[in-house]
């Protein structure tokens, strides 16, 4: 120990502390600021790079969910169109076929009354002649077979039942 | 590797063991051992001039690439002389009236004649003024800080230059400072305060790292094994983290929360204790560790001269070189540790006041 306190110089010591203060003062302004400021900035920086890739991958993830959304739906609408287009189709064509099926029953019906009522101008004209017809016979056998009683009634009664039998 | 050197070792002792050196190799191998030593304690020591080597040639020491630093004394006044005059302690400085002489690397006031008087334990008893020189270890500190200074200011700079990426030499330092920050000081202070921390620990760092490894040079310069300068660093972690600590340290020194009141009492002394001996421990360990690395380095090279035969030196340079390869890891190791433990003791400082569980 005293060896030790021996060899201690003092002016020694003085120097060292004072070159060290003013090397450590001196750095401080000249080196160590500035090169920790400029290894945080860039330590800054290369996180907020690296955070700005990640949400830049989550957007893209995001997108890329969103294009296939839309895309199933787009597909889906597709479907639907296609589906709604085929029961319309097959409506129309339904529809069609009622339509036409009534026209030609209502037609049918139509022409059905048409013939009756032809018929029944048919059997009313036809009954005017017989009536017409059995005038002239009448007339005409009221003019030619008057002469004969018996004969008339014969006639008349040959014709009635003539005219009968075709009513 | 551990094998490696165990094996060295083992041949290394029974070369000692069978050399069988006769009287005459005896007596040279005596001074030479003395000269070794005096050479070692001399190279741990700090000193007032600088020279890259010394050889003796006629009786007389020649110097190599000598340097005279400049000699700063306050002694009612300031008196600033070259080291050259002191012509390695041979000569008397006359400065006014005072007379001024190095002895054993410290300097003493002394008559014209430059006696020295000493005590019954031989230490010197002649007064000593204060001594502010640039020593070898103040010059070496100011060009490690001037480098420092250069080698960071210019990376600082080369970020807005390049668009916050480093360059140059600042590509290797850059790593090491956020080592630092994210392997020191954030898990032992948090992520709350290290801020505050980081110019001194990372200035530490580099600093004991730069001098540990100028220490391992062949310059010879003892910097960080020397007390004065591991007291100096630790005195500034004593001070940082006493004048920063919060309610919380204090109330864990002078009223430790969570125990009877007779063991808060008796728990003051050892907390305060504690606070001197934690700094303390810091100073000691990097004093002795680069002391230690230096005394083992020098002694092995030493033993190539002492051995002098082919078998004793080859196997000392293999293991100088060896012990050469661990101090590189020991100076970055010993600047990691005083740093390390430095933001330990601040996350004391600033801890803050958790659940009672202590």
């Amino acid at each position: 120990m005293e060896k030790l306190l021996g060899e201690f110089s003092f002016g020694l010591f003085i120097w060292q502390t004072v070159i060290v203060t003013a090397l450590i003062l001196l750095l401080r302004k000249f080196a160590w600021k500035p090169i920790l400021n400029t290894i945080n900035e860039r330590e800054e920086g290369i996180r907020s790079a690296m955070e700005s890739a990640e949400e830049a991958r989550q957007e893209m993830q995001h997108l890329q969910a969103d294009n296939e959304r839309i895309l199933k739906e787009a597909r889906a609408e597709r479907e639907g169109l296609l589906k709604e287009a085929r029961e319309l189709r097959q409506k129309m064509i339904d529809d069609a076929k009622e339509e036409a099926k009534a026209q030609s029953e209502q037609l049918l019906a139509q022409a059905k009354e048409a013939i009756e009522n032809e018929k029944q101008v048919a059997i009313t004209s036809l009954k005017n002649e017989v009536a017409d017809l059995s005038l002239q016979i009448a007339e005409s056998l009221t003019k030619e077979h008057l002469s004969s009683d018996k004969k008339q009634t014969e006639l008349v009664q040959k014709l009635l039942k003539e005219v009968d039998l075709k009513a | 590797m551990k094998r490696i050197f165990t094996a060295l070792f083992a041949l290394l002792l029974a070369t000692i063991a069978f050399a069988n050196p006769t009287v005459k190799e005896k007596e040279t191998n005596g001074s030479v051992k003395d000269e070794i030593k005096a050479y070692i304690q001399h190279h741990l020591k700090d000193s007032h001039d600088f020279y890259l080597g010394s050889y003796k040639e006629d009786g007389k020491k020649h110097y190599v690439g000598y340097v005279g630093l400049p000699i700063i004394i306050w002694d009612n006044g300031l008196n600033i002389f070259s080291s050259s005059k002191f012509e390695h302690g041979k000569a008397v400085v006359q400065k006014g009236t005072n007379y001024y002489k190095l002895y054993h690397g410290k300097i003493y006031k002394t008559d014209a004649a430059g006696t020295i008087t000493y005590d019954d334990a031989h230490h010197p008893t002649n007064e000593k003024p204060l001594d502010l020189s640039i020593t070898k270890s103040v010059l070496t500190m100011l060009l490690t800080a001037l480098l420092m200074f250069f080698l960071f200011r210019s990376l600082a700079r080369s970020y807005s230059k390049n668009g916050n990426i480093a360059m140059g030499i600042g590509r290797f330092f850059e790593p090491i400072i956020l080592y630092v920050r994210d392997d020191i000081a954030i898990p032992n202070i948090g992520q709350k305060h290290h801020g505050r921390y980081m110019s001194f620990l990372l200035t530490v760092f580099f600093f004991i790292w730069f001098l540990n490894l100028l220490g391992l040079t062949p310059l010879g310069i003892n910097v960080t094994g020397n007390i004065a300068v591991t007291f100096g660093l630790a005195l500034i972690t004593f001070l940082l983290t006493n004048l920063t600590a919060n309610k919380n340290y204090w109330a864990h020194i002078f009223w430790m929360p969570g125990v009877p009141v007779l063991m808060k009492i008796a728990l003051i002394p050892i907390e305060l204790l504690g606070v001197i001996i934690k700094p303390f421990s810091l100073l000691i360990r990097l004093y002795a560790n680069m002391q230690a690395g230096h005394i083992v380095l020098m002694s092995l090279i030493g033993l190539m001269f002492i051995f002098n035969n082919w078998l004793g030196t080859s196997l000392s340079f293999a293991l100088a070189f060896a012990i050469s390869i661990i101090e590189l890891l020991v100076a970055l190791l010993q600047a990691y540790i005083f740093t390390m433990l430095s933001a330990l003791y601040f996350g004391f400082a600033v801890e803050e006041h958790h659940e009672e569980a202590h």
